[in-house]
């Protein structure tokens, strides 16, 4: 049976990590490449990037930076952040990554997750959201909305309306991002997470809030996530990879064990 | 020499990454004089059958393909490579290269598992049951799992191809096998160590099963 899967994020911003790594003293807590090849021995199933670059001279590190993590790292990765048609979709995975995700600009013109489809197909495409709860109204019936630009700007979108039209335009994936949760470590949106995977036929990978090892378990059973991404709990090394696979194993959670 | 075919069908480049980094020389071509000089092809893709079979057709690779299995070297399908090597596809009603007696067949839209409805892609880390060993997989734990997505699966309608199967929602056909052939549904390139194991016992196999 298909393992659930774990998905380290990394923060990128002009080729460099954001947030301070903190491995055992033997990586550069600035080098992406490094840290992607840590959690690729430590059983990571995928990775993300996130560029966060604001200058868009600046963005072409990052297509350096893709490069050098496909010849160190041989499981599939991502990059999202700062992409904003076909072409800067075609450079980064030419550049070697196996999917790009897309965010802001597929609310400003959902076409490009169609023009992605089909240029690459929709196992390339995954659709990034940024969700906050609202209060329920007509125009946003479950009480879901669409925020963009980091979370700043409401987009009058129902979450799950969006999820469906995504679907329809020929996305693959889903990377729900509660914005609620985003850094609490406190625990992932189950509601969210469990209203919007069980309405799409895609798979959905839960983001923000994990904290603890069963906050992923919770979001995994009860919040019907395909796969969940963690970030600080694995990045400030208060847990490994292995330690939260190991725990997940315990609760009877298939993830891939081997590695 | 070790030659990847090209054929426009996504993305090659973590193959040929993957070979890099086991140390293996290879080259990426459509020209069929060029792969008159391999010892070993590797048939790759991502992407739809409709369209990989308009560019190898164009390209006399479906014939070169046929001729090149009678010689006895090996050959190892990937993914859409798997799946077109069977004669038809369901995806875009394509006749495929036929190498294989069999179709590629889209999964069930109504795949369940213990009562909850399946998500198409099949895409993440899963199993594989052998039947039989094959020098391709020597040294691969049978636990070891590797990295799917798609949405359609290889049929071959001889069982005894049939070297793997993997369960999702139903039992297919993950890995085929027949002589000098070997050709999976999943990604070995993107499958970690397993996979890399793979690759490197594929370019030390001579064709033989035994």
């Amino acid at each position: 049976m298909l393992s659930k899967r774990i998905i380290p994020c990394l923060d990128v911003r002009a080729g460099l990590l954001t947030k301070g790594i903190k491995f055992k003293g033997n990586v550069d807590i600035g080098d992406p490449v490094e840290a992607a090849r840590e959690y690729y021995e430590q059983g990571a199933d995928e990775i993300v990037f996130y560029d966060i670059t604001a200058s868009s001279d600046k963005r072409d590190i990052m297509i350096d930076v893709v490069r050098r993590v496909a010849e160190t790292i041989f499981i599939p990765f991502s990059v999202g952040g700062g992409i904003r048609n076909v072409e800067d979709m075609r450079r980064v995975i030419l550049a070697g990554a196996e999917k790009i995700s897309v965010n802001s600009a597929a609310v400003d013109e959902p076409q490009i997750i169609a023009q992605g489809a089909k240029a690459f197909g929709s196992q390339c495409v995954v659709l990034g959201m940024d969700v906050k709860k609202v209060e329920v109204s007509g125009k946003i019936p479950s009480g879901y909305e669409i925020v963009i630009h980091g979370g700043r700007k409401f987009t009058g979108i129902d979450a799950l309306w969006w999820a469906k039209e995504a679907q329809n335009l020929g996305a693959g994936e889903i990377c729900l991002n509660s914005i609620d949760a985003d850094g609490t470590q406190e625990g992932y949106e189950l509601n969210l997470t469990a209203l919007i995977s069980k309405n799409v036929r895609i798979p959905v990978i839960a983001s923000g809030g994990a904290g603890k090892p069963e906050h992923l378990a919770q979001v995994l059973t009860t919040g019907n996530a395909d796969a969940a991404l963690i970030a600080s709990m694995v990045h400030y090394r208060t847990y490994t990879i292995a330690e939260i696979k190991q725990y997940l194993d315990n609760k009877q959670i298939k993830t891939r064990m081997l590695w | 020499m070790i030659a990847i075919i090209n054929y426009n069908a996504g993305n090659i480049t973590s193959v040929a990454r993957a070979l890099q980094n086991i140390g293996q020389d290879f080259v990426i071509t459509d020209d069929t004089n060029m792969l008159e000089a391999a010892s070993h092809v590797i048939f790759p893709g991502v992407g739809a059958a409709g369209e990989a079979m308009v560019y190898l057709r164009e390209k006399n690779l479906d014939a070169w393909l046929k001729k090149y299995i009678k010689t006895g070297k090996p050959l190892l399908g990937i993914c859409l490579g798997t799946q077109i090597i069977l004669d038809y596809s369901e995806e875009n009603k394509t006749e495929c290269v036929g190498l294989i007696a069999g179709s590629t067949k889209r999964f069930p839209e109504k795949l369940t598992s213990e009562g909850e409805l399946l998500k198409i892609p099949h895409m993440g880390w899963n199993s594989v049951q052998f039947r039989r060993s094959h020098p391709v997989f020597k040294d691969v734990a049978p636990d070891a799992e590797f990295y799917f997505v798609h949405s359609y699966y290889p049929a071959p309608s001889d069982d005894s191809a049939v070297l793997g199967t993997t369960d999702y929602g139903m039992t297919f056909c993950s890995v085929l096998a027949k002589d000098n052939l070997v050709a999976m549904q999943f990604h070995p390139e993107k499958s970690g160590r397993p996979g890399l194991q793979i690759l490197r016992n594929f370019c030390a196999w001579r064709g033989n099963v035994k």
